[in-house]
């Protein structure tokens, strides 16, 4: 297209128009503007070439033009015009559109901030009680509740009615451990009682998780009934409430935690667990008719949780309200992001209502202790920066396993390192706002001495 | 980028199927734009300046509905360019959480030349091997403690010599940052920060300098929008909030929430407004504790915070093996993307330059495992056959127990990559010591001219194995 204008011509047609903002600005001479160029402003090559004044006038003279209904749409590639000119300085090429002047105001502007909560999260965590004193049938100090949650853990959305507790893992016989851990039972270890009174007494175990691994047949292949003696001497020795594991083969486990449900009955023991390997009715029913709790425990898939979920009290006959979920712990660097996504998952899905996955949480935290950075002496790749100290990598491993999946859901933690267990219970009740400690000043951080 | 559907996409494309970004049509352009697989700058047509005017809207459009929920800042030049921010989702199972917040360690304008140097090194040169890739520290974040620019301007100068990595200039006075900037500012570092007191100096700098911006406003959000949306009109873009960060008590539920309700604010509620990037400090937890291992302790616990919950960029301390590493695994770990299986090729892979008399392993194709044992294997200059089961990705122990590996499977295996043992000088193989209840049935399969050896159950232990074990006796 080419509709040519002369400045005169068009001075004359701003004059009619009285066009105030040209005002001031003369242009020498009777140049002839052929304005190949669009209405979206002036860029930087533009205003080089033309000079910043005349490049303004040319947008008034587009704009008026545009206004006058001459077709300018498509006009004003600045770049174009100016490259056939010469070549431009290739900063100046570069250059983004004309900035507006930069300006700093006076004060700031005034601005509110708000944000909502989830309102698809509905449905409430099934609380469910560990432990059952006298009153109630059962012979502990006093009882546990889990669960109970109206929000993601640690959201503002909903206060949470619980804190995460932790249960300490005490073994019927000595087993191989880290050295991070084991120096802190080896004095107890024959002795399964003694080991679960030091972990309560000294190590501030919430619970205790009495592990009858003895009755594995590649082990010692203990009987049941010999087995559950341990169970006793552990409800004698300490009045918290307590978990009950066997030893994971999938046939003898059926045998040993029925009979163990049938010594801790009334107690509202966790009985850890029922899986879809192995017979979970048989445990199922057992929990149910001897008032305790099921570990429901599958492989870090929803869906076989549900499935398990679902038929521990369809088939089982489990109340809701003794149900408790392990999902699985894949530890930090060994899969945590499996375990920690699949849990999150579950307890969104409880939150807004599916009522197969709306249990609480447990995590077997200890699991951290197999990854190698926890306990290897030195790393095998020589290329590696320095492990440094294992004495101090094996507790912040546990650790770190346990608090991110307190953050996914986790309310019941099986932990072993009392260092450990110290952590996870102070940080997670920091979150809930429970500790009261006085907060330095952290406006200036830059300058603290360390 | 809030979007799903590649159809919505494709109204913005060109249409054309012209095929220059590598795809055979828009619409499978489109799908990789969803997958965040492809950047629109791949679509050549859309920014050519010949087809300005007939693609411009649909450009403009299409930026618009990509722009990630959180705003995306560069810092660093070239390949030492890290992103800040660009997340989409609040929980990682959703989508993935895409750039991990870079960890800028700190070093201070009054230490000791020497002292500077060796510190700057070791956080520059830090490095663990992890699933196949090294890891590495993003940043370092030099502190004014001295107050004084010249000092300031000469630490970052040294900082610079020593290391590449891009800088946060840590100062509340603008006098100090301007000398940071003096020196440093063409490798695109972040300053910290403009607060209420300098806003207005600190802004000069951010536009001046052309750099990144933090605004810090302490546990006030309204504030702190107060101040963003100052900037923003100011024309700055380039901006990082500071919400601060308290490292224990009462106030430290705090700082969680108010993390939880930014990402939220941007993610969920798409408040385009003040979806700016957030910054976490959990070097306060230094300020917190006197015992080393505590405060170290208490920092992993707050990285670990708002790694899960919401923070884009960190400012650390701790650079202690007991420190870094957890930290670093975790930010891994969370900032994997779930879409992706990880996975290597099934089959056999070499190691190093095997020969006849090289051990064949056995293990499986889960990425994590799989490159735990070959880093082992490499870097203790063992030369072998590493042979990978298919199981779906699923690691020794589980699959173990769930039959994705199985004798017949690894003999099937070796058998379609034509390694059989029994025609090797050795005549065996090397099962991962938790499948030690396979050996005798695969010896069975080779009717006992090979047999299966079961290694150690941690392939950390491989070398010491080896010596033991390797070549086998008779």
């Amino acid at each position: 297209m080419g509709e040519k204008m002369n400045i005169s011509d068009l001075n004359k047609k701003l004059a009619e128009m009285d066009v105030k903002s040209l005002e001031g600005v003369t242009i020498e001479g009777d140049i002839e503007l052929e304005i190949d160029a669009g209405a979206g402003g002036v860029g930087p090559l533009f205003a080089y070439y033309f000079g910043e004044e005349v490049a303004k006038v040319a947008v008034q003279l587009v704009n008026m033009a545009k206004a006058f209904g001459y077709p300018v749409d498509s006009l004003l590639q600045p770049v174009a015009v100016a490259q056939a000119i010469s070549p431009a300085p290739e900063e100046l090429a570069k250059a983004a559109p004309e900035v507006p002047a930069f300006k700093i105001p006076d004060t700031l502007k005034s601005a509110k901030f708000a944000v909502g909560t989830d309102k698809t999260w509905k449905t409430q965590i099934q609380e469910v009680q560990l432990g059952a004193t006298k009153a109630d049938g059962g012979s502990r100090g006093h009882v546990i509740k889990i669960g109970g949650e109206k929000a993601m853990p640690f959201f503002y959305d909903a206060a949470m009615p619980n804190r995460p507790v932790v249960t300490v893992d005490v073994f019927d016989m000595p087993i191989g451990m880290a050295k991070a851990v084991k120096m802190h039972y080896e004095d107890v270890m024959s002795d399964p009682a003694d080991w679960a009174k030091k972990a309560v007494k000294e190590f501030g175990a919430d619970l205790v998780t009495t592990h009858l691994i003895s009755t594995d047949p590649l082990i010692k292949d203990t009987s049941a009934k010999e087995a559950v003696k341990v169970v006793e001497d552990v409800l004698q020795a300490v009045d918290v409430p307590i978990c009950i594991g066997g030893s994971g083969n999938p046939d003898k486990d059926v045998e040993v935690l029925t009979k163990a449900c049938e010594v801790a009955q009334g107690e509202r023991a966790l009985i850890a667990s029922a899986s879809l390997n192995l017979d979970w009715e048989a445990i199922g029913k057992s929990c149910a008719e001897n008032g305790n709790v099921c570990l429901a425990w599958t492989q870090l898939e929803i869906n076989a949780q549900k499935e398990l979920d679902r038929k521990l009290m369809k088939v089982a006959g489990v109340p809701r309200d003794s149900i408790v979920m392990d999902p699985t712990t894949a530890a930090l660097a060994y899969g945590l992001d499996f375990a920690y996504s699949n849990m999150e998952r579950i307890r969104l899905g409880g939150l807004k209502g599916d009522e197969e996955l709306n249990f609480p949480m447990s995590s077997g935290t200890t699991n951290a202790w197999g990854v190698r950075e926890a306990w290897m002496v030195k790393s095998p790749n020589v290329e590696d920066s320095d492990w440094g100290d294992r004495m101090l990598r094996g507790p912040i491993w546990e650790i770190l396993t346990g608090f991110s999946l307190a953050l996914a859901g986790v309310d019941l933690f099986m932990m072993m390192n009392p260092i450990s267990v110290a952590y996870l219970q102070e940080i997670t009740q920091s979150l809930m706002g429970l500790v009261k400690a006085e907060t330095p000043d952290t406006t200036n951080w830059i300058s603290v001495g360390v | 980028m809030k979007e799903s559907s590649p159809l919505n996409l494709y109204k913005f494309l060109p249409q054309t199927n012209c095929g220059e970004c590598g795809e055979q049509t828009c619409m499978a352009f489109a799908a990789g734009l969803i997958a965040r697989e492809r950047t629109i700058d791949e679509c050549k047509p859309l920014f050519d300046p010949k087809k300005q005017k007939k693609y411009a809207k649909k450009l403009a459009s299409l930026k618009e509905v990509i722009a990630p929920e959180v705003a995306l800042v560069y810092t660093g030049t070239g390949d030492q360019q890290k992103k800040v921010g660009g997340e989409d989702v609040m929980y990682r199972h959703q989508m993935t959480f895409f750039n991990w917040p870079p960890f800028a360690y700190d070093v201070t304008d009054d230490m000791e030349l020497s002292a500077l140097v060796e510190r700057t090194k070791a956080i520059a040169e830090w490095r663990k091997f992890y699933i196949g890739n090294w890891e590495e520290v993003e940043m370092i974040a030099v502190r004014s403690v001295t107050g004084d620019p010249a000092k300031f301007a000469a630490c970052v100068k040294k900082v610079q010599e020593t290391t590449k990595k891009p800088l946060v200039l840590c100062s509340f006075d603008p006098k100090v940052l301007k000398a940071g900037l003096e020196v440093a500012a063409e490798n695109r570092p972040i300053i910290y920060a403009a607060t209420k007191d300098n806003w207005k100096e600190v802004a000069q700098l951010a536009y001046d300098y052309k750099v990144p911006v933090t605004v810090s406003v302490p546990f006030d959000l309204d504030g702190l929008k107060s101040m963003a949306t100052t900037f923003k009109e100011m024309g700055i873009d380039d901006i990082i909030l500071d919400p601060g960060t308290a490292p224990n008590g009462e106030k430290l539920q705090e700082t969680l929430h108010n993390f939880i309700k930014l990402r939220r604010a941007a993610t969920e509620e798409g408040q385009k407004d003040f979806n700016f990037p957030v910054m976490a400090l959990p070097i306060t937890a230094w300020m917190a504790n006197d015992d080393p291992v505590r405060a170290a302790y208490w920092e992993s616990l707050l990285t670990a915070t708002f790694v899960c919950r919401g923070a884009d960029i960190m400012i650390k301390h701790s650079i202690e093996p007991h420190s870094v590493m957890p930290d670093m695994h975790m930010r891994f770990n969370i900032y994997t993307d779930p879409r992706t299986p990880v996975q290597v090729k099934p089959g056999a892979h070499v190691v190093g330059k095997p020969t006849d008399e090289s051990p064949i392993f056995i293990t499986t194709n889960f990425a994590l495992t799989y490159y735990t044992v070959e880093s082992d294997l490499s870097s203790n200059s063992i030369d072998a056959y590493l042979v990978a089961i298919n199981t779906d990705g699923i690691g020794v122990q589980a699959s173990v127990a769930g039959g994705q590996i199985t004798p017949g499977k690894i003999k099937e295996t070796l058998d379609e990559e034509g390694l059989n043992p029994a025609e090797r000088p050795h005549k065996a193989i090397i099962l991962p010591g938790m499948c030690a209840k396979f050996t005798g049935e695969i010896d069975e399969l080779y009717k006992y001219e090979a047999k299966a050896m079961a290694g150690p159950e941690d392939s950390g232990r491989i070398p010491g194995w080896m010596e033991k074990n390797w070549p086998p006796k008779k």
